[in-house]
Protein backbone atom coordinates (compact mmCIF):
# COMPACT_ATOMS: atom_id res chain seq x y z
CA UNK A 1 0.00 0.00 0.00
CA UNK A 2 2.79 2.40 0.88
CA UNK A 3 6.24 1.97 -0.59
CA UNK A 4 8.91 4.37 0.58
CA UNK A 5 12.25 3.97 -1.11
CA UNK A 6 15.57 5.59 -0.21
CA UNK A 7 14.20 8.94 0.91
CA UNK A 8 16.92 11.51 1.37
CA UNK A 9 16.31 15.13 2.23
CA UNK A 10 18.76 17.85 3.16
CA UNK A 11 18.03 21.26 4.55
CA UNK A 12 20.54 24.06 4.22
CA UNK A 13 22.73 22.97 7.11
CA UNK A 14 21.85 19.42 7.96
CA UNK A 15 20.70 16.18 6.50
CA UNK A 16 17.12 15.66 7.66
CA UNK A 17 16.63 12.22 6.15
CA UNK A 18 19.20 9.73 5.03
CA UNK A 19 18.13 6.76 2.96
CA UNK A 20 14.82 5.94 4.62
CA UNK A 21 12.94 2.98 3.13
CA UNK A 22 10.03 0.88 4.27
CA UNK A 23 6.96 -0.88 2.91
CA UNK A 24 3.52 -1.20 4.43
CA UNK A 25 0.79 -3.62 3.49
CA UNK A 26 -2.95 -2.99 3.60
CA UNK A 27 -4.19 -2.62 7.16
CA UNK A 28 -0.77 -2.13 8.74
CA UNK A 29 -0.44 0.36 11.56
CA UNK A 30 3.09 1.69 11.70
CA UNK A 31 4.42 3.64 14.66
CA UNK A 32 7.13 6.18 14.07
CA UNK A 33 9.26 6.76 17.13
CA UNK A 34 12.16 9.07 17.63
CA UNK A 35 13.38 12.11 19.52
CA UNK A 36 12.47 15.64 18.45
CA UNK A 37 14.06 16.60 15.17
CA UNK A 38 14.79 13.00 14.20
CA UNK A 39 12.96 13.35 10.88
CA UNK A 40 9.52 11.94 11.68
CA UNK A 41 7.57 14.96 10.49
CA UNK A 42 9.83 15.43 7.48
CA UNK A 43 9.16 11.86 6.40
CA UNK A 44 5.43 12.35 6.81
CA UNK A 45 5.53 15.64 4.92
CA UNK A 46 7.28 13.93 2.04
CA UNK A 47 4.87 10.99 1.97
CA UNK A 48 1.93 13.39 1.80
CA UNK A 49 3.53 15.46 -0.94
CA UNK A 50 3.90 18.63 1.14
CA UNK A 51 7.68 18.51 0.77
CA UNK A 52 9.78 17.04 -1.98
CA UNK A 53 12.58 14.64 -1.28
CA UNK A 54 16.03 15.16 -2.78
CA UNK A 55 16.20 11.49 -3.66
CA UNK A 56 13.97 8.47 -3.41
CA UNK A 57 10.33 7.83 -4.15
CA UNK A 58 7.01 7.36 -2.41
CA UNK A 59 4.31 5.17 -3.87
CA UNK A 60 0.77 5.21 -2.50
CA UNK A 61 -1.27 2.25 -3.69
CA UNK A 62 0.80 2.09 -6.86
CA UNK A 63 0.68 5.85 -7.54
CA UNK A 64 3.87 7.89 -7.28
CA UNK A 65 3.37 11.05 -5.22
CA UNK A 66 5.78 13.06 -7.36
CA UNK A 67 4.54 11.89 -10.72
CA UNK A 68 0.79 11.87 -10.14
CA UNK A 69 0.41 14.06 -7.08
CA UNK A 70 -3.30 14.73 -7.41
CA UNK A 71 -4.20 11.08 -7.76
CA UNK A 72 -1.95 10.02 -4.91
CA UNK A 73 -3.08 12.81 -2.60
CA UNK A 74 -6.68 11.69 -2.94
CA UNK A 75 -5.75 8.45 -1.22
CA UNK A 76 -4.20 10.13 1.82
CA UNK A 77 -5.71 11.68 4.91
CA UNK A 78 -3.12 13.77 6.71
CA UNK A 79 -3.10 15.21 10.20
CA UNK A 80 0.07 17.34 10.43
CA UNK A 81 1.83 18.23 13.66
CA UNK A 82 -0.13 21.48 13.85
CA UNK A 83 -3.70 20.80 12.70
CA UNK A 84 -4.30 22.96 9.58
CA UNK A 85 -7.39 24.75 10.85
CA UNK A 86 -8.91 28.00 9.63
CA UNK A 87 -9.57 29.86 12.85
CA UNK A 88 -12.27 32.10 11.41
CA UNK A 89 -14.55 29.24 10.36
CA UNK A 90 -16.99 27.09 12.30
CA UNK A 91 -16.16 23.41 12.59
CA UNK A 92 -19.01 22.48 10.24
CA UNK A 93 -18.02 25.07 7.59
CA UNK A 94 -14.38 24.05 7.84
CA UNK A 95 -15.18 20.39 7.33
CA UNK A 96 -17.44 21.27 4.40
CA UNK A 97 -14.57 23.25 2.92
CA UNK A 98 -12.12 20.38 3.37
CA UNK A 99 -14.71 17.98 1.97
CA UNK A 100 -14.91 20.01 -1.24
CA UNK A 101 -11.18 20.69 -1.33
CA UNK A 102 -10.53 16.95 -1.26
CA UNK A 103 -13.11 16.39 -3.97
CA UNK A 104 -14.88 13.73 -1.94
CA UNK A 105 -17.77 12.07 -3.74
CA UNK A 106 -20.01 11.05 -0.87
CA UNK A 107 -23.21 12.57 0.49
CA UNK A 108 -21.68 15.56 2.31
CA UNK A 109 -23.91 16.20 5.30
CA UNK A 110 -24.18 12.53 6.33
CA UNK A 111 -20.50 11.85 5.82
CA UNK A 112 -19.38 14.85 7.88
CA UNK A 113 -21.86 13.95 10.60
CA UNK A 114 -20.61 10.36 10.70
CA UNK A 115 -17.01 11.52 11.09
CA UNK A 116 -17.92 14.06 13.76
CA UNK A 117 -19.57 11.24 15.67
CA UNK A 118 -16.46 9.09 15.31
CA UNK A 119 -14.12 11.70 16.78
CA UNK A 120 -16.81 13.03 19.13
CA UNK A 121 -17.01 16.65 18.05
CA UNK A 122 -20.74 16.83 17.26
CA UNK A 123 -21.26 19.15 20.24
CA UNK A 124 -18.91 21.82 18.85
CA UNK A 125 -19.89 21.61 15.17
CA UNK A 126 -21.32 25.13 15.15
CA UNK A 127 -18.56 26.74 17.19
CA UNK A 128 -15.86 28.91 15.65
CA UNK A 129 -12.56 27.03 15.60
CA UNK A 130 -10.66 29.94 17.18
CA UNK A 131 -12.57 29.39 20.44
CA UNK A 132 -11.94 25.65 20.73
CA UNK A 133 -9.63 24.01 23.27
CA UNK A 134 -6.49 22.17 22.22
CA UNK A 135 -8.18 18.78 22.51
CA UNK A 136 -11.06 19.76 20.28
CA UNK A 137 -8.75 21.39 17.74
CA UNK A 138 -6.76 18.17 17.58
CA UNK A 139 -9.91 16.15 17.00
CA UNK A 140 -11.17 18.53 14.31
CA UNK A 141 -7.78 18.03 12.66
CA UNK A 142 -8.29 14.28 12.87
CA UNK A 143 -11.80 14.64 11.45
CA UNK A 144 -10.50 16.48 8.38
CA UNK A 145 -7.95 13.71 7.82
CA UNK A 146 -10.73 11.12 7.87
CA UNK A 147 -12.90 12.95 5.32
CA UNK A 148 -13.53 10.83 2.26
CA UNK A 149 -12.39 7.58 3.94
CA UNK A 150 -8.91 7.66 2.39
CA UNK A 151 -7.19 4.25 2.40
CA UNK A 152 -4.02 5.76 3.89
CA UNK A 153 -3.92 7.84 7.07
CA UNK A 154 -0.83 9.76 8.13
CA UNK A 155 -1.17 11.06 11.67
CA UNK A 156 1.57 13.19 13.20
CA UNK A 157 1.21 12.90 16.97
CA UNK A 158 -2.55 12.41 16.91
CA UNK A 159 -3.13 12.40 20.68
CA UNK A 160 -1.17 15.51 21.64
CA UNK A 161 -3.23 17.82 23.81
CA UNK A 162 -5.95 15.32 24.59
CA UNK A 163 -6.98 14.35 28.11
CA UNK A 164 -6.38 10.75 29.26
CA UNK A 165 -9.91 9.60 28.52
CA UNK A 166 -9.85 11.13 25.05
CA UNK A 167 -6.45 9.55 24.42
CA UNK A 168 -7.91 6.14 25.16
CA UNK A 169 -10.87 6.83 22.87
CA UNK A 170 -8.71 8.07 20.01
CA UNK A 171 -6.37 5.09 20.33
CA UNK A 172 -9.36 2.80 20.18
CA UNK A 173 -10.57 4.69 17.13
CA UNK A 174 -7.18 4.38 15.42
CA UNK A 175 -7.07 0.65 16.09
CA UNK A 176 -10.58 0.40 14.69
CA UNK A 177 -9.58 2.40 11.60
CA UNK A 178 -6.53 0.21 11.20
CA UNK A 179 -8.75 -2.67 10.17
CA UNK A 180 -9.58 -0.96 6.90
CA UNK A 181 -6.89 1.70 6.53
CA UNK A 182 -3.14 1.71 6.34
CA UNK A 183 -1.94 4.05 9.07
CA UNK A 184 1.33 5.71 9.91
CA UNK A 185 1.40 7.54 13.21
CA UNK A 186 4.20 9.23 15.02
CA UNK A 187 4.38 9.69 18.72
CA UNK A 188 6.62 10.50 21.64
CA UNK A 189 4.53 8.33 23.87
CA UNK A 190 6.02 4.86 23.79
CA UNK A 191 3.08 3.17 25.46
CA UNK A 192 0.84 4.64 22.79
CA UNK A 193 2.83 3.16 19.94
CA UNK A 194 2.98 -0.10 21.84
CA UNK A 195 -0.77 -0.12 22.36
CA UNK A 196 -1.81 0.87 18.86
CA UNK A 197 0.76 -0.18 16.27
CA UNK A 198 1.72 -3.57 14.88
CA UNK A 199 4.97 -2.33 13.40
CA UNK A 200 7.50 0.10 14.77
CA UNK A 201 10.23 2.13 13.16
CA UNK A 202 12.62 4.01 15.39
CA UNK A 203 14.19 6.91 13.58
CA UNK A 204 17.16 8.89 14.83
CA UNK A 205 19.26 11.57 13.13
CA UNK A 206 17.31 11.02 9.92
CA UNK A 207 18.11 7.32 9.69
CA UNK A 208 16.11 4.26 10.56
CA UNK A 209 17.77 3.04 13.72
CA UNK A 210 15.58 0.00 14.29
CA UNK A 211 12.46 -1.62 12.89
CA UNK A 212 10.33 -4.59 13.71
CA UNK A 213 7.03 -5.93 14.86
CA UNK A 214 5.80 -4.42 18.10
CA UNK A 215 5.64 -7.88 19.66
CA UNK A 216 9.29 -8.54 18.83
CA UNK A 217 10.51 -5.23 20.08
CA UNK A 218 8.78 -5.36 23.42
CA UNK A 219 8.87 -9.01 24.44
CA UNK A 220 6.42 -8.38 27.27
CA UNK A 221 4.44 -11.38 28.45
CA UNK A 222 7.46 -13.57 27.86
CA UNK A 223 7.51 -14.63 31.49
CA UNK A 224 10.55 -16.89 31.30
CA UNK A 225 12.90 -13.97 31.63
CA UNK A 226 12.46 -12.25 34.93
CA UNK A 227 9.92 -12.16 37.75
CA UNK A 228 9.18 -9.60 40.41
CA UNK A 229 7.97 -11.12 43.68
CA UNK A 230 6.81 -9.83 47.02
CA UNK A 231 6.90 -12.57 49.68
CA UNK A 232 6.07 -12.43 53.36
CA UNK A 233 8.64 -14.15 55.54
CA UNK A 234 12.26 -14.05 56.61
CA UNK A 235 14.31 -12.93 53.65
CA UNK A 236 17.34 -15.21 53.99
CA UNK A 237 15.16 -18.30 54.23
CA UNK A 238 12.97 -17.24 51.32
CA UNK A 239 15.99 -16.46 49.22
CA UNK A 240 17.49 -19.87 49.93
CA UNK A 241 14.19 -21.53 49.12
CA UNK A 242 13.83 -19.67 45.82
CA UNK A 243 17.40 -20.41 44.78
CA UNK A 244 16.81 -24.16 45.15
CA UNK A 245 13.94 -24.15 42.63
CA UNK A 246 14.84 -25.81 39.35
CA UNK A 247 15.23 -23.23 36.56
CA UNK A 248 16.01 -20.24 38.75
CA UNK A 249 19.34 -18.76 37.85
CA UNK A 250 19.54 -15.77 40.15
CA UNK A 251 17.64 -14.28 43.07
CA UNK A 252 18.08 -10.67 44.08
CA UNK A 253 16.79 -9.39 47.39
CA UNK A 254 15.57 -5.85 46.84
CA UNK A 255 14.81 -5.16 50.48
CA UNK A 256 11.84 -4.86 52.79
CA UNK A 257 8.86 -3.22 51.17
CA UNK A 258 6.24 -3.73 53.90
CA UNK A 259 6.66 -4.93 57.45
CA UNK A 260 7.94 -8.49 57.22
CA UNK A 261 7.63 -8.59 53.44
CA UNK A 262 10.51 -8.52 51.00
CA UNK A 263 10.75 -7.86 47.32
CA UNK A 264 12.77 -10.15 45.06
CA UNK A 265 13.79 -10.21 41.47
CA UNK A 266 14.17 -13.68 40.09
CA UNK A 267 15.96 -14.46 36.84
CA UNK A 268 15.02 -17.75 35.36
CA UNK A 269 15.69 -19.95 32.36
CA UNK A 270 12.17 -21.29 31.97
CA UNK A 271 8.68 -20.55 33.24
CA UNK A 272 8.99 -21.18 36.98
CA UNK A 273 5.89 -19.39 38.19
CA UNK A 274 4.00 -22.58 39.16
CA UNK A 275 7.04 -24.09 40.84
CA UNK A 276 7.57 -20.96 42.91
CA UNK A 277 3.92 -20.89 43.87
CA UNK A 278 3.95 -24.51 45.12
CA UNK A 279 7.30 -24.18 46.90
CA UNK A 280 6.19 -21.07 48.79
CA UNK A 281 2.78 -22.57 49.53
CA UNK A 282 4.36 -25.69 51.11
CA UNK A 283 6.44 -23.45 53.41
CA UNK A 284 5.16 -20.94 55.99
CA UNK A 285 5.68 -18.02 53.64
CA UNK A 286 3.08 -16.35 51.45
CA UNK A 287 3.31 -14.81 48.02
CA UNK A 288 1.78 -11.31 48.03
CA UNK A 289 2.52 -10.54 44.42
CA UNK A 290 4.20 -12.08 41.41
CA UNK A 291 4.61 -10.31 38.09
CA UNK A 292 6.69 -10.99 35.01
CA UNK A 293 9.05 -8.23 33.90
CA UNK A 294 9.40 -7.96 30.15
CA UNK A 295 11.93 -5.96 28.22
CA UNK A 296 9.85 -2.84 27.68
CA UNK A 297 9.79 -0.82 24.49
CA UNK A 298 11.22 1.94 26.59
CA UNK A 299 14.37 -0.09 27.20
CA UNK A 300 14.74 -0.89 23.51
CA UNK A 301 14.08 2.71 22.56
CA UNK A 302 16.56 4.20 25.00
CA UNK A 303 19.21 1.67 24.00
CA UNK A 304 18.82 2.60 20.36
CA UNK A 305 18.63 6.35 20.84
CA UNK A 306 21.66 6.41 23.08
CA UNK A 307 23.49 4.41 20.42
CA UNK A 308 23.99 1.11 22.25
CA UNK A 309 22.36 -0.92 19.50
CA UNK A 310 22.85 -0.46 15.79
CA UNK A 311 20.54 -1.88 13.23
CA UNK A 312 21.91 -4.93 11.54
CA UNK A 313 21.20 -3.86 7.95
CA UNK B 1 -10.37 25.05 -6.67
CA UNK B 2 -13.90 26.42 -6.28
CA UNK B 3 -13.73 25.43 -2.60
CA UNK B 4 -10.69 27.65 -2.05
CA UNK B 5 -12.23 30.49 -4.03
CA UNK B 6 -15.40 30.36 -1.99
CA UNK B 7 -13.59 30.10 1.33
CA UNK B 8 -11.32 33.04 0.59
CA UNK B 9 -14.15 35.22 -0.58
CA UNK B 10 -16.34 34.40 2.43
CA UNK B 11 -13.44 35.00 4.79
CA UNK B 12 -13.20 38.63 3.61
CA UNK B 13 -16.57 39.04 5.25
CA UNK B 14 -15.89 37.04 8.41
CA UNK B 15 -12.93 39.34 9.04
CA UNK B 16 -13.14 43.15 9.03
CA UNK B 17 -11.19 43.36 5.74
CA UNK B 18 -14.20 43.49 3.40
CA UNK B 19 -15.98 46.12 5.45
CA UNK B 20 -12.92 48.32 5.86
CA UNK B 21 -12.08 48.12 2.16
CA UNK B 22 -15.63 48.71 0.96
CA UNK B 23 -16.11 51.57 3.41
CA UNK B 24 -12.83 53.18 2.34
CA UNK B 25 -13.66 53.00 -1.36
CA UNK B 26 -17.20 54.31 -0.88
CA UNK B 27 -16.07 57.05 1.48
CA UNK B 28 -13.37 58.37 -0.83
CA UNK B 29 -15.34 58.03 -4.04
CA UNK B 30 -18.18 59.85 -2.27
CA UNK B 31 -15.87 62.66 -1.20
CA UNK B 32 -14.39 63.01 -4.67
CA UNK B 33 -17.79 62.99 -6.32
CA UNK B 34 -18.92 65.69 -3.95
CA UNK B 35 -15.82 67.87 -4.35
CA UNK B 36 -15.11 67.31 -8.03
CA UNK B 37 -18.64 66.93 -9.43
CA UNK B 38 -21.35 68.30 -7.17
CA UNK B 39 -19.40 71.24 -5.79
CA UNK B 40 -18.16 72.48 -9.15
CA UNK B 41 -21.43 71.61 -10.85
CA UNK B 42 -20.39 69.00 -13.42
CA UNK B 43 -21.43 65.43 -14.08
CA UNK B 44 -18.08 64.53 -15.65
CA UNK B 45 -16.58 61.86 -13.37
CA UNK B 46 -13.17 61.48 -15.04
CA UNK B 47 -11.37 63.58 -12.41
CA UNK B 48 -12.95 61.37 -9.73
CA UNK B 49 -11.32 58.36 -11.32
CA UNK B 50 -7.95 60.10 -11.49
CA UNK B 51 -8.11 60.66 -7.73
CA UNK B 52 -9.40 57.16 -7.01
CA UNK B 53 -6.42 55.70 -8.84
CA UNK B 54 -4.29 56.48 -5.77
CA UNK B 55 -6.87 55.17 -3.33
CA UNK B 56 -6.83 51.84 -5.16
CA UNK B 57 -3.07 51.62 -4.64
CA UNK B 58 -3.81 51.55 -0.90
CA UNK B 59 -6.85 49.34 -1.07
CA UNK B 60 -5.58 46.46 -3.18
CA UNK B 61 -2.76 45.45 -0.80
CA UNK B 62 -5.43 45.18 1.91
CA UNK B 63 -7.34 42.75 -0.27
CA UNK B 64 -4.36 40.56 -1.12
CA UNK B 65 -2.19 40.80 2.02
CA UNK B 66 -3.37 37.69 3.83
CA UNK B 67 -4.01 35.39 0.90
CA UNK B 68 -0.80 33.37 1.28
CA UNK B 69 0.98 34.83 4.30
CA UNK B 70 -1.82 33.85 6.66
CA UNK B 71 -1.90 30.30 5.32
CA UNK B 72 1.78 29.93 5.92
CA UNK B 73 1.57 31.34 9.41
CA UNK B 74 -1.42 29.23 10.48
CA UNK B 75 0.05 26.18 8.72
CA UNK B 76 -3.15 25.79 6.75
CA UNK B 77 -0.99 25.67 3.64
CA UNK B 78 -0.39 22.05 4.64
CA UNK B 79 -4.07 21.33 4.10
CA UNK B 80 -4.06 23.03 0.71
CA UNK B 81 -0.81 21.56 -0.56
CA UNK B 82 -1.63 18.01 0.51
CA UNK B 83 -5.09 18.18 -1.04
CA UNK B 84 -5.65 16.90 -4.58
CA UNK B 85 -5.35 20.37 -6.14
CA UNK B 86 -2.51 21.76 -8.19
CA UNK B 87 -0.54 24.75 -6.98
CA UNK B 88 -1.69 26.70 -10.04
CA UNK B 89 -5.26 25.91 -8.99
CA UNK B 90 -4.65 27.26 -5.50
CA UNK B 91 -3.04 30.44 -6.83
CA UNK B 92 -5.77 31.13 -9.35
CA UNK B 93 -8.55 30.44 -6.84
CA UNK B 94 -7.07 32.98 -4.44
CA UNK B 95 -6.50 35.46 -7.25
CA UNK B 96 -10.10 35.16 -8.42
CA UNK B 97 -11.43 35.73 -4.92
CA UNK B 98 -9.34 38.93 -4.70
CA UNK B 99 -10.62 39.96 -8.10
CA UNK B 100 -14.23 39.46 -7.07
CA UNK B 101 -13.61 41.55 -3.97
CA UNK B 102 -12.15 44.25 -6.20
CA UNK B 103 -15.17 44.17 -8.50
CA UNK B 104 -17.38 44.63 -5.48
CA UNK B 105 -15.37 47.73 -4.54
CA UNK B 106 -15.70 49.13 -8.05
CA UNK B 107 -19.47 48.81 -7.86
CA UNK B 108 -19.44 51.96 -5.78
CA UNK B 109 -18.56 53.92 -8.96
CA UNK B 110 -21.66 52.58 -10.65
CA UNK B 111 -23.65 53.74 -7.62
CA UNK B 112 -22.04 57.18 -7.91
CA UNK B 113 -22.84 57.30 -11.60
CA UNK B 114 -26.47 56.35 -11.00
CA UNK B 115 -26.72 58.98 -8.27
CA UNK B 116 -25.32 61.63 -10.62
CA UNK B 117 -27.72 60.64 -13.38
CA UNK B 118 -30.62 61.91 -11.25
CA UNK B 119 -29.26 65.46 -11.29
CA UNK B 120 -27.22 65.54 -14.50
CA UNK B 121 -26.01 63.59 -17.50
CA UNK B 122 -22.87 61.61 -16.56
CA UNK B 123 -20.98 60.18 -19.52
CA UNK B 124 -21.42 56.44 -19.10
CA UNK B 125 -18.73 55.62 -21.61
CA UNK B 126 -16.22 57.40 -19.34
CA UNK B 127 -17.51 55.56 -16.28
CA UNK B 128 -17.47 52.16 -17.94
CA UNK B 129 -14.09 52.79 -19.53
CA UNK B 130 -12.64 53.78 -16.18
CA UNK B 131 -14.15 50.87 -14.31
CA UNK B 132 -12.84 48.55 -16.99
CA UNK B 133 -9.39 50.12 -16.71
CA UNK B 134 -9.49 49.79 -12.95
CA UNK B 135 -10.43 46.14 -13.18
CA UNK B 136 -7.43 45.49 -15.40
CA UNK B 137 -5.03 47.59 -13.38
CA UNK B 138 -6.46 46.24 -10.14
CA UNK B 139 -6.01 42.67 -11.37
CA UNK B 140 -2.36 43.38 -12.15
CA UNK B 141 -1.83 45.03 -8.76
CA UNK B 142 -3.60 42.13 -7.06
CA UNK B 143 -1.27 39.67 -8.78
CA UNK B 144 1.69 41.67 -7.47
CA UNK B 145 0.13 41.68 -4.00
CA UNK B 146 -0.44 37.92 -4.09
CA UNK B 147 3.15 37.38 -5.11
CA UNK B 148 4.41 39.51 -2.21
CA UNK B 149 2.04 37.71 0.15
CA UNK B 150 3.54 34.36 -0.85
CA UNK B 151 6.99 35.59 0.18
CA UNK B 152 6.29 36.35 3.82
CA UNK B 153 4.52 34.98 6.87
CA UNK B 154 3.61 38.43 8.10
CA UNK B 155 0.38 39.98 6.90
CA UNK B 156 1.63 43.47 7.80
CA UNK B 157 4.86 43.07 5.86
CA UNK B 158 2.89 41.76 2.87
CA UNK B 159 0.62 44.81 2.96
CA UNK B 160 3.40 47.37 3.30
CA UNK B 161 5.70 45.84 0.71
CA UNK B 162 2.97 45.37 -1.89
CA UNK B 163 1.82 48.94 -1.29
CA UNK B 164 5.38 50.18 -1.88
CA UNK B 165 5.70 48.08 -5.04
CA UNK B 166 2.32 49.29 -6.28
CA UNK B 167 3.30 52.93 -5.82
CA UNK B 168 6.61 52.34 -7.54
CA UNK B 169 5.25 50.63 -10.66
CA UNK B 170 2.38 53.06 -10.90
CA UNK B 171 4.52 56.14 -10.77
CA UNK B 172 7.30 54.97 -13.05
CA UNK B 173 6.38 57.78 -15.44
CA UNK B 174 7.67 60.37 -12.99
CA UNK B 175 10.93 58.43 -12.84
CA UNK B 176 10.93 58.31 -16.63
CA UNK B 177 11.41 62.05 -16.96
CA UNK B 178 14.80 61.77 -15.25
CA UNK B 179 16.09 59.23 -17.78
CA UNK B 180 18.91 60.56 -19.95
CA UNK B 181 18.07 58.74 -23.19
CA UNK B 182 14.79 59.04 -25.07
CA UNK B 183 14.65 55.28 -25.58
CA UNK B 184 14.87 54.58 -21.81
CA UNK B 185 12.46 57.39 -21.13
CA UNK B 186 9.84 55.80 -23.38
CA UNK B 187 10.50 52.33 -22.08
CA UNK B 188 10.19 53.18 -18.39
CA UNK B 189 7.19 55.35 -19.03
CA UNK B 190 5.49 52.55 -20.90
CA UNK B 191 5.85 50.30 -17.86
CA UNK B 192 4.07 52.80 -15.66
CA UNK B 193 0.58 51.79 -14.57
CA UNK B 194 -0.49 55.39 -14.47
CA UNK B 195 0.37 55.99 -18.12
CA UNK B 196 -1.46 52.83 -19.10
CA UNK B 197 -4.44 53.53 -16.93
CA UNK B 198 -4.64 57.10 -18.25
CA UNK B 199 -5.68 55.78 -21.65
CA UNK B 200 -8.74 54.10 -20.17
CA UNK B 201 -9.57 57.26 -18.23
CA UNK B 202 -9.82 59.07 -21.55
CA UNK B 203 -12.42 56.55 -22.69
CA UNK B 204 -10.06 54.51 -24.90
CA UNK B 205 -9.69 50.71 -24.93
CA UNK B 206 -6.18 50.25 -26.35
CA UNK B 207 -5.43 46.59 -26.98
CA UNK B 208 -1.76 47.08 -26.04
CA UNK B 209 -2.73 48.25 -22.55
CA UNK B 210 -5.11 45.36 -22.07
CA UNK B 211 -2.37 42.95 -23.07
CA UNK B 212 0.12 44.75 -20.84
CA UNK B 213 -2.01 44.44 -17.69
CA UNK B 214 -2.92 40.86 -18.52
CA UNK B 215 0.74 39.91 -18.92
CA UNK B 216 1.72 41.56 -15.62
CA UNK B 217 -1.03 39.50 -14.05
CA UNK B 218 0.16 36.25 -15.56
CA UNK B 219 3.82 36.89 -14.80
CA UNK B 220 3.22 37.54 -11.10
CA UNK B 221 0.78 34.65 -10.72
CA UNK B 222 3.33 32.41 -12.36
CA UNK B 223 6.02 33.69 -9.98
CA UNK B 224 3.72 32.96 -7.04
CA UNK B 225 3.27 29.44 -8.31
CA UNK B 226 7.06 29.07 -8.49
CA UNK B 227 7.53 30.43 -4.96
CA UNK B 228 5.12 27.85 -3.55
CA UNK B 229 6.68 25.06 -5.57
CA UNK B 230 10.16 26.09 -4.54
CA UNK B 231 9.21 26.04 -0.88
CA UNK B 232 8.68 22.30 -1.14
CA UNK B 233 12.33 21.93 -2.07
CA UNK B 234 13.69 24.23 0.61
Amino acid sequence: MIKVRNLTKSYVRNKALDDVSFTLEDGDILGFLGPNGAGKSTTMNIITGYLSSDEGSVEIDGTDIMEEPERAKKKIGYLPEVPPLYNDMTVQKYLEFMFRLKKVRLPMKEHIFKICEMVKITDVQDRIIKHLSKGYRQRVGLAQALLGDPPVLILDEPTVGLDPQQIIEIRKLIRELGKEHTIILSSHVLSEVQAVCDKIIIINHGRIAARGLTAEMTRTGDSTQRLNLVIEGKNTAVKALLSRIDGVSDVMDKGECEKGCYEYTVDCKKDVRRLIFRAIARSDFSILSMSPVGVSLEDTYLDIISGKTEEED
Amino acid sequence: MSAIFKREFVSYFTSPVAYVVLAAVMFFSGIFVWVQCLYVGTSDMSSVFQSMFFIMLFVIPLITMRLFSEDKKQKTDQALLTAPVSIAGIVSAKFLSALLMLLLCLCSFIVDGVALSFIGYPDWSVIIGNVFGMVLMGAALAAVGIFVSSLTESVIVAAIVSFAVNVLISLLDTVASTMPVAFLKNFVSSLSFQTRYGHFALGLFPLSDIIYFASVCLVFLFLTDRVLERRRWA
